[in-house]
Parts: C-alpha cells; structure tokens; sequence
C-alpha cells in the first residue's frame, strides 16, 4: 500500500461525519472603498503615502528617490510614471546580485484592501517578477484609483490565485523580540504608496 | 506492525521528531518557575500581545461571526478530507508540483532529504514552519550532511542559541533583547561588536547576516499556512520577508503540510486571512503573505515540491471529542491568554506545541499514554477558548484527555471506596467522624501519607469542620 493510499485509508477509517454548512454572515464583498481609511492604515504601519494628481506620477516619485537612483523597472511600467534623472534599469532577467544592489523600485498593484492598509501584487506585466519587489531596499507602488476596495472578501474576488501574489502591509517588520512591532528586516524597509487622484466624477 | 492495522489511524511514532518531551509538565514547569527572568519576559511579551490583539479585533463589527466561519469551514474539512486532498494534488500536479504523501515524520524526513539530495546542494534556507519542527526535519537533514539555516528571526534566535523554540509564533519569546544581544554577539558569524539591544539594530543584525545566504541558497524548505484545494494555491503568513526570500530566490521550493491545512476554496482565505493576523501578532495585516500554485514560469522556484504528512493527524480526527484540534491555525492567541502558559512558558509542555492548543493536540497526535501529564497542564478557566480564532473547544477536550489518560490504580481504589461510602449512609456517618478525629492531627495545610501524598503535593487538604450538617440537624 502506497503512502498515500494509506493515508487515505486512514482519514476514511477515522469517520469524520458531514458537519453542516457553513454560516457566512460576517461582512461579504461589496461595501464602497474608503480611501482616508486607506491612508490611514497605510500610515499606522509606517509606510509613506503621497496623494497627488492624476498627471503628477513622476513628480511624485522624483520626490520619493535620491537624485541620480538606479531604479528596476518592470517591463509593463507606464513609462509616464518614472522621472526623469534617474538611471531606470528595465527586469529583462535582472540577476539577484544585480538587484540587491539597485536603489528603488517602481511598480504597480493588483489590488489594496483600505481596512487593512494592504497591497496585492500578481506579477502582471507593471508589477513584475515577485523577486523586483523584495530584493531593492525602497519600494515605490503606483495605484491607480479603482484599485483600492474596502474589505478582505473585496480583494479576492478581484485576484487570480493561479497568479503568482504577494500582500503587503507596510514595509518589512518583526514580533520577534519581545513581541513588539519593529520595522525593518529582510523584505523592503522603505513602503512608499502614491495614489494619483481618479478623474473628476 | 501488524498488517491488520494498516488503514487504522495511526499516531505518531517515537523516536523521532519533537512531540514528547523528556519529563512530565509538572517536573518541568517546577524548573521554570523557579526562573526569574524567563517569568519577567513572559509577563511582558503576552501582556503586550493582548493588548495589541484586543484592539484590533475589537476594531471588526463582524468578529464573531468570522469565528463561526472558520469553524465551520474547518469542521467540513474535517469530514471531507481525502476528497479535498486529492483535489489539492490534481490542481498542484497540473501546476507544475509535485505531490508527496508521508504517512509520519521518519517518511516526511526522507522524502524532503531525499528530494535536496537530488539537487546536489548541501545547504537549505528554511521558512519558520512548525510542521519541521515537529518532525524533526533540521535534524534529519544534519545527519545527512545538509545545513538547515533558519530564516526567520527568533528561529534563528533559538538556532544559535542551540536553544528549543518555546512559543508557536514567536520561538524566542523566552529572551529578552538583552539575551538576544549576547547570543548574536556569541554565535552570530561577523558580527559588529557594538551590536546594542536596540531591537531595530537585532532586526539589522539579522539582516546583514542572512543576505549572502538567501542570495546564494538554491534550495528551501517551507511550511504552509493554508492551501486551497479548489486551485492548488498554497499561502504563507509572515512579517519579516524572509519567506519571501525562501518562496522567490532558491530554484527549488519543498513545502511540508500537515493534511489538516488544506481549505475548499479560494473564497474561504477570506475569513482566515481576517481571523489570523489579528489574533496572532495583534495585526490587521501581517507585513508579507505569499500565494504560489505550481509553478510560474520565470518567476520563483522552477522545481516545487508539496509533502502531505499524516504523522498522527488521522489518530486524532479519529476521536470524535478530540478532532476539532485539528482545526488549529497556529495563532498561539490561547499561549498568549493562558495563566499556565503566561507563568512555565512552552519549554515545560515538552512538544514542540506547547500551551493550551498543545496540552490537547500533542497527548492526541502521540497517543495519551506519552503525554499523559498534557491534559493537566491548566486551571480550566476556558481563556483559551474564548481567544481561539475558530472556535476550539480547549477545555471540554482537556477533561476528555484527563479521563482519557491512564490513571494510577490507587485513585481508582480510591474512587470506588468513596462511591462504596457515599452509598451507605452509615458508612458516610463514621466517615465524617474519622474525618473530624484528623483535627487533632494539627492545623490545616498538612500533606496525606503515602500514596496520597501526590494529590496534597501542589493542594491543600480542606479543614473539616467542628461540627458536620449532620451533626448539627441532629442536634437542632
């Protein structure tokens, strides 16, 4: 008997009986995003967000990066959102030794959730592979108005799991000693967010 | 074994991994009271945390109705389980991963061992993940000449300290920053000499030291928080962004799973991606949670590897009071709210799990008879079941474990003599006599003889009274 057919056999021959359904009265998808939450959130837990206008993307980021950075590009970016007097490096296969040493990186979201202060990325062309977003030591992400959603339940609806997706709340942090938050370890200790106004209602 | 038994649930077998501990709790958690410092780090740590978790679960209208999802929805795995695992292994299969079964943790070891072995690497970077530590896997994979490197901060905290993890999230909760400075400054290769105890200079500690290896490290080794049996999606809850490390840079990825892991559906993350981060380090959000199903080209590890282990899980969905342990989601809420917990700390429960959720799950993953003392390791006062995020019975199933361990043949003497008395009023009558007569012996908070010194051990002997109910309706 294989291991797996044992393994089976064996969750069979414990018996677990059909329990009922399952209750979903807590808070579903659908609810209005609230921006100031969003900013909010996003503020509580250290990472920096600049509001602006629809045309001042690379304005914004001009001001977010040291003069003369070197910044990873994902290859779907806007090229309107960079600015220029940078040295912007496009990911045509970028090494891991190559971007641990880059100053920046720009990218796009799928998704942020305003309840939790969150960012989703999937890997879509202006976001890029999942190694751009971790390995530069400031991460700079551009949303774009209709992506911020009000609750968890909101976000997957929106997501693909097949995608490869990385949430992220805040710049890289630790519970670790004496379970008090500190800011900054592996991941990105720099989380900039710029969210350009949507187009007038 | 005998072949009549194959197909039974099976516990997990001894002698490997790190579910039984080398002596009782009692013995153990007398050790650790008797520490000082180790008490001070433990008040400080779950006072901190409970604060942090009542805040942002009190900021949910919907708490409780997200807690009764999730305990539903465990409770459906529990009873379709082999269904849903074999959805889980088509939907990773046709994703590009490989599926692993191990019917325990000897198999798990050799399979994970096995699988670096073919990549020709003698070095791994590991993801926290308690379902190594309770295998053992770090020490299978030394003895077979591979370096385990732990990632995450307080795992390495606990690995060069040679030290046993003592909480499910937070392995180092046992030191304090001043602890943590000497072992880094100890064990930690090149470090800075003037390393201070500031935790941001810690973090950056770690920082530094585990760059070179994450960028030169082409295997890891990870657990897994959730996995969808719908898609083949499997998530990973961190902070620190060492996961990401381990689950983007290497070229292989092999993540082991206990079977009780896997959810439905894609719809289901929705309630445990609320329920744990606020119940485990106090967040709305961790910093960091990565989702993979299979492979994606170009992006990530291009080899992945899913080993589903058993290892004592099939025993406890067997006992119909005992099975919903399997529901745990590894928040350690229950550590942080526990009077026994918050005062031995994890290292008196022996097992890798330790606190309330591990007095129920280790003595049922093992067997009761090699945990029996488990079952005993709380007041009852029912904090933990409040704190659990989905819902975990804790109490009713400590008594079940109670009654279920073996007990000595003298209480049960005992027991049958006081049932023989309590039936036979005038029995009862003299009893309460001979009772009376022990005044004599001297004032209250004296111990019984031999063999019922183990009851007066850790209990006071109430004073009986001058004068019985009895007595005085007789007199009346």
């Amino acid at each position: 008997m294989s291991s797996r057919d044992l393994i089976l056999a064996r969750i069979r021959a414990a018996g677990a009986t059909p329990a009922g359904g399952v209750p979903r009265a807590y808070r579903g998808a659908g609810a209005p995003a609230d921006p100031d939450l969003f900013v909010d959130r996003l503020t509580d837990y250290r990472a920096e967000v600049h509001r602006c206008a629809p045309d001042a993307v690379a304005a914004t980021v001009a001001t977010i990066l040291p003069p003369g950075a070197t910044v990873a590009v994902p290859p779907g970016l806007p090229a309107g959102w960079l600015p220029a007097g940078i040295t912007a490096l496009p990911d045509d296969g970028l090494t891991a030794d190559r971007l641990a040493t880059v100053d920046a990186v720009v990218t796009a979201a799928a998704v942020a959730v305003a309840e939790t202060g969150t960012i989703v990325l999937d890997g879509s062309p202006d976001q890029g592979r999942r190694i751009l977003s971790l390995l530069p030591d400031l991460h700079i992400c551009v949303l774009r108005p209709d992506q911020v959603v009000a609750g968890v339940p909101d976000a997957l609806t929106r997501l693909d799991p097949r995608r490869p997706l990385t949430w992220i709340s805040g710049p890289s942090a630790t519970s670790d000693i004496e379970l008090n938050r500190v800011e900054g370890v592996h991941g990105p200790r720099h989380l900039h967010v710029v969210l350009p106004a949507g187009p007038p209602a | 074994m005998s072949r009549t038994f194959l197909g039974m649930p099976a516990t997990a077998p001894p002698g490997v991994g790190h579910l039984r501990g080398d002596e009782p709790f009692p013995a153990a958690a007398r050790r650790a009271l008797a520490d000082p410092q180790l008490r001070r780090n433990l008040g400080h740590a779950t006072t901190t945390i409970r604060a942090k978790s009542g805040a942002v679960i009190a900021e949910l209208p919907d708490w409780q109705q997200l807690r009764d999802a999730g305990s539903a929805i465990k409770a459906d795995v529990m009873a379709r389980l082999p269904e849903l695992l074999e959805r889980l292994e088509a939907a990773v299969t046709a994703a590009g991963g490989v599926v692993h079964w191990a019917a325990d943790a000897a198999e798990a070891n050799r399979i994970v061992t096995g699988l670096v072995r073919a990549t020709g690497h003698d070095r791994v970077i590991k993801v926290k993940s308690m379902a190594t530590q309770e295998i053992g896997l770090n020490e299978a994979l030394e003895a077979a000449g591979i370096e385990p490197v732990e990632t995450d901060l307080a795992e390495l905290i606990v690995q060069l300290g040679h030290d046993r993890p003592s909480h499910i999230l937070v392995p180092a909760i046992h030191r304090n920053r001043a602890e943590i400075r000497e072992i880094f400054l100890r064990a930690m290769p090149g470090v800075d000499l003037d390393l201070t105890d500031d935790p941001a200079a810690l973090a950056g500690a770690a920082r530094r030291y585990l760059r070179h290896t994450f960028l030169t490290t082409p295997v890891a080794v990870s657990g897994a928080n959730f996995a969808v049996a719908d898609t083949g999606t499997l998530a990973v809850v961190e902070s620190e962004g060492n996961g990401r490390m381990c689950l983007t840079l290497p070229e292989t990825l092999i993540t082991v799973m206990g079977i009780e892991k896997v959810v439905p559906t894609w719809q289901d993350l929705e309630v445990f991606l609320q329920l744990l981060p606020r119940a485990s380090t106090g967040e709305r959000m961790n910093p960091y949670t990565s989702m993979w199903t299979g492979v994606t080209p170009g992006d990530g590890p291009q080899a992945f590897h899913l080993v589903l282990l058993d290892n004592g899980r099939t025993a406890v969905l067997a006992d119909e009071a005992g099975r919903a342990a399997l529901h745990c989601i590894r928040c350690s809420a229950c550590l942080n709210v526990c009077p026994v917990y918050e005062r031995t700390g994890g290292h008196a429960y022996g097992s890798v799990y330790p606190g309330p959720i591990g007095a129920v799950l280790s003595p049922q993953l093992t067997g009761v008879a090699d945990n029996a003392s488990l079952p005993y390791a709380s007041s009852l006062c029912g904090a933990c079941f409040d704190a659990c995020p989905v819902k975990i019975d804790i109490p009713s199933m400590l008594v079940h474990l109670r009654d279920a361990a073996p007990h000595p043949r003298a209480e049960s003497a005992a027991m049958a003599a006081a049932a023989y008395t309590m039936d036979h009023p005038r029995l009862y009558a003299a009893a309460q006599r001979a009772a009376r007569l022990s005044r004599l012996a001297g004032p209250r908070g004296r111990g019984l003889p031999p063999p019922l010194s183990g009851w007066t051990a850790g209990r006071d002997l109430p004073e009986p009274p001058p004068q019985t109910f009895r007595d005085w309706w007789a007199a009346r």
